[in-house]
């Protein structure tokens, strides 16, 4: 059994060479297929395209939290948030996209770290109340300071117009992959490395790890940062989607929604990242077209909400080990 | 001066609703060790029925006995259906079953209600009579201490005076040992989810009039103070949740009051971050002796 | 005369290695079997198969003539069968008189308490002490106490003397002979504790890695020295 899990533990950062891919040759492979689609796909879909890598940004930070680190986030819908607005004022303020984007990631990143420091003391429930709470109140702060964020309409943001050569759509999904694919990038070197080695140390068995001279508090802090910064990097990109941010687009369902990606995706696995982030544009989409068949507004939202709940609570009752057993995939033969 | 009484009574009375929330949470946690993260969303859903109820009969009370029968059947079929067979392996697993939960409450309230504000009406008169020149309480700040108080002593008899209080309190603390004496332990976790849930609908059908009304996140600021107030109390402690609910109620009166009705839910998020830093079991976390 | 207890080829365990093998013993009416072995042999194994905490693989468990397979833990009180943990099973947040109140709630009407608190005098000054409060020789006193309250005829009982001074378990020893000789009490005692538990004993079983190796007159394993050296090593 812990064969398994050892093995399984170290899928990502020290696969065997002959079944993985180096990741470097995934993310060229992807951008290719991403500029491939944005030229074939209708304007919609490379839309939601782009959409699905503005999700990756978060759901592989996030499967890199609770997977490989165990710590459950639900508060990275108000990091999001926190890129989001920045992007926003800085933007109307200095126009320069590649720099906001920057400052979007670092300002999110001293947050992260502040909730960081917080959440390395705590555990299990203690960890999601907190989060819980950050993620319910960081959207009044847009209210009570509505001479910066003005309140519940939000701001808009300033972008130039992309190059003559490509469609406002293909610009979203460029831009929105490039990031995306960044973050995998990163994410998969840097969990292949000590650092990925030490937060499964941390995970499995915190004891042991303290005794193997892993500090727990600077594991935890860094994961949380790590997790925070790809936050912040998602929430700047959906600003640049949207061209306006506003406390709604950030509730405390699109927090749980994340959580639900990364559950369905499998944890600790950023394939499983990708999947949580296709699902979470597809499933509101399909549940947007039932509405829309229906004739029926409530349904439109509202069973997209339904559905993420339904095959949540489905997932975590049918994996027998509950969110730990979804980290072992299907046995190989040779392995007991 | 006149105020400060006001608002200091204003908190109180949010705080007794504060502290049974609280107080259903505790039951869960003591019972099963899951922090109950779909309290609000079931509180928020018999609520609407509740509503339902009293808008087709016109009476508030027959809604509002219903709501109490829904909580105890939601808070039973929950623990029935979903929470028993959630594995503890990690605790994380009860937490996001639990979240799972509360998108499906609040997905279905949504296609049935829609998600506009519904006004929640309140039973009593909300305007504070005077005592002595100063506006201190109303006949419905009475009405939310005296069903409180009332919750908060049942649940004190039954716990330490009855004998399926005993079972109860057996089966949280030690399943098997109680399943070898002869407590059908399921049924006793069942029991307390379904008065847990009962206690958490009271609380949202008293806390919902005098906040915006009725909305299927309506409950989701409610819980988070609630949940402070759990951990200033100690999740662990039935007695240190009902102090916690008053003075997270009454911190929140007095921030509202003087600093602004915005300032109050990073007021909560700031006490709940000092408190889990400094003291996470709860401000009154005696050494090892815990009573019911 | 047929057995109060009837076990025939017991395998069980948890997951997929069973930590007991085709395990058979009888216990008579008023009789006391000690279950001896070393440490991981599979004797609290044995008991939390007994009682239904683990189901078992295989085999059969006869009491009184009637088939226990299938019958829930909480049940087997109403059987007639009390087993005292391992560790005592104290519930220590509850006070003494609660933990006693809890052996007997499901019998109505509830069977007083005084004697149980004639037998050990001791828990009767401590009533409203909580569990976590007692000594280790007043938990074990409060279990079987507890355990006692419901009348039972078979106890099912895992080291007693474990972390007990010598005196406090020669009492306990002494109690449960004599409660047997007044009241036909049955005992399974599972004990790593040979001598005491082979001076209380009419049989003794000897369990080795899950299995049954030997099984003796309590009197015969004391006083066969090559039986001693072979499987009890003393």
């Amino acid at each position: 059994m812990t064969v398994v899990r050892d093995r399984v533990a170290t899928r990502i950062a020290s696969p065997p060479m002959h079944r993985r891919l180096s990741p470097l040759l995934v993310v060229v492979i992807g951008a290719a297929i991403v500029v491939a689609l944005t030229y074939t796909l209708p304007p919609f879909r490379t839309y939601q395209l782009a959409t699905v890598g503005a999700y990756l940004c978060v759901t592989a930070g996030l499967t890199v939290l609770t997977g490989l680190n165990g710590q459950l986030s639900l508060g990275h819908g108000a990091l999001m948030a926190t890129g989001a607005y920045t992007l926003a004022l800085w933007q109307n303020k200095f126009n320069l996209l590649a720099v906001g984007i920057v400052v979007a990631i670092l300002v999110t990143t001293a947050v992260g770290a502040v909730i960081g420091l917080a959440a390395a003391r705590l555990r299990g429930p203690y960890l999601a109340g907190l989060t819980l709470a950050v993620a319910v109140v960081v959207p009044s702060i847009a209210s009570t300071f509505d001479g910066t964020f003005n309140s519940d309409q939000g701001l808009s943001v300033i972008l130039n117009p992309p190059p003559d050569t490509m469609t406002v759509e293909q610009w979203q999904a460029w831009v929105c992959w490039g990031g995306a694919l960044l973050t995998v990038l990163a994410l998969a070197l840097l969990t292949r490395g000590r650092f990925g080695r030490d937060m499964r140390a941390v995970r499995d068995d915190e004891t042991a790890a303290r005794l193997a001279g892993i500090s727990i508090a600077r594991t935890q802090v860094t994961a949380f940062v790590v997790s925070a910064a790809c936050a912040g990097l998602a929430g700047a990109l959906f600003a640049v989607i949207a061209q306006s941010v506003s406390p709604g687009a950030f509730p405390l369902t699109l927090s749980l929604f994340l959580v639900m990606a990364i559950v369905i995706g499998g944890l600790g696995r950023l394939t499983g990242a990708l999947i949580g982030a296709l699902l979470l544009v597809a499933l509101p989409a399909v549940a947007h077209e039932i509405g829309e068949a229906a004739g029926s507004q409530r349904l439109e939202g509202n069973l997209a909400l339904t559905f993420f709940g339904v095959v949540l609570v489905v997932v975590m009752l049918a994996a027998p080990g509950g969110l730990a057993s979804l980290r072992i995939p299907l046995k190989k033969k040779g392995q007991r | 001066m006149d105020r400060f009484l006001f608002l200091t009574f204003d908190g109180l009375s949010r705080g007794a609703v504060y502290a049974a929330f609280a107080l259903a949470l505790v039951l869960i946690w003591r019972a099963t060790r899951i922090v109950n993260f779909a309290q609000g969303a079931m509180a928020v859903a018999t609520a609407y029925v509740a509503y339902s109820v009293a808008d087709a009969t016109g009476s508030y009370w027959l809604g509002f006995i219903v709501a109490l029968v829904a909580g105890l059947l939601l808070g039973a079929g929950v623990e029935r259906v979903v929470m028993r067979f959630v594995d503890h392996s990690s605790p994380l697993n009860g937490v996001v079953v639990a979240l799972g939960l509360v998108l499906i409450i609040q997905g279905v309230l949504g296609m049935i209600y829609g998600n506009e504000f519904r006004p929640a009406t309140a039973p009593f008169s909300r305007d504070a009579f005077d005592i002595g020149g100063v506006a201190l309480l109303s006949r419905y700040d009475l009405f939310v201490f005296a069903a409180v108080g009332a919750v908060v002593v049942l649940l004190t008899l039954l716990f330490t005076r009855t004998s399926t209080g005993l079972r109860m309190r057996a089966a949280a603390f030690a399943p098997d040992v109680s399943r070898l004496l002869g407590v059908p332990v399921g049924g006793m976790l069942t029991l307390g989810w379904a008065l847990a849930a009962a206690v958490g609908s009271l609380a949202g059908m008293l806390v919902l009039p005098t906040e915006l009304g009725l909305h299927p996140t309506a409950m989701d600021i409610v819980f988070i103070s609630a949940f402070t107030a759990a951990v200033v109390g100690g999740l662990d402690s039935p007695i240190g949740s009902v102090l916690g609910g008053l003075m997270v109620g009454l911190l929140l009166s007095y921030i509202s009051g003087y600093l602004g009705a915005t300032v109050a839910p990073m007021a909560v998020l700031a006490l709940l971050v000092v408190v889990l830093l400094s003291r996470p079991d709860g401000l009154f976390a005696r050494s090892k002796a815990r009573t019911a | 005369m047929t057995a109060l207890l009837d076990v025939e080829g017991l395998t069980a365990g948890y997951g997929a290695a069973p930590v007991l093998h085709e395990v058979s013993l009888t216990v008579q009416p008023g009789q006391i079997v000690a279950v001896l072995g070393a440490n991981g042999a599979g004797k609290s194994t044995l008991l939390r198969t007994l009682s239904g905490l683990l189901p078992a693989q295989q085999g059969r468990i006869l009491f009184d003539g009637k088939d226990l397979s299938g019958i829930k833990v909480e049940r087997m009180v109403h059987h007639g069968i009390a087993h005292v943990p391992e560790g005592r099973g104290v519930v220590t947040e509850l006070t003494v008189d609660e933990n006693l109140r809890l052996g007997g709630l499901w019998r109505k009407p509830q069977p007083p308490l005084e004697p149980i608190y004639e037998l050990f005098p001791r828990l009767a000054e401590r009533k409203s002490h909580l569990g976590h409060q007692l000594s280790g020789g007043e938990r074990q006193m409060l279990a079987l106490g507890r355990a006692l309250v419901a009348q039972p005829r078979l106890l099912l009982l895992d080291e007693p003397s474990l972390g007990l001074a010598p005196k406090i378990t020669a009492h306990i020893m002494a109690l449960l002979r004599d409660l047997r000789d007044r009241t036909g009490l049955a005992v399974l005692l599972v004990e790593q504790n040979v001598r005491s538990a082979l001076s209380i004993a009419d049989e003794g079983v000897v369990l080795s890695l899950g299995r049954i190796v030997t099984r003796h007159d309590a009197a015969t394993l004391v006083d066969d020295a090559d039986l001693r050296h072979a499987y009890l090593g003393f």
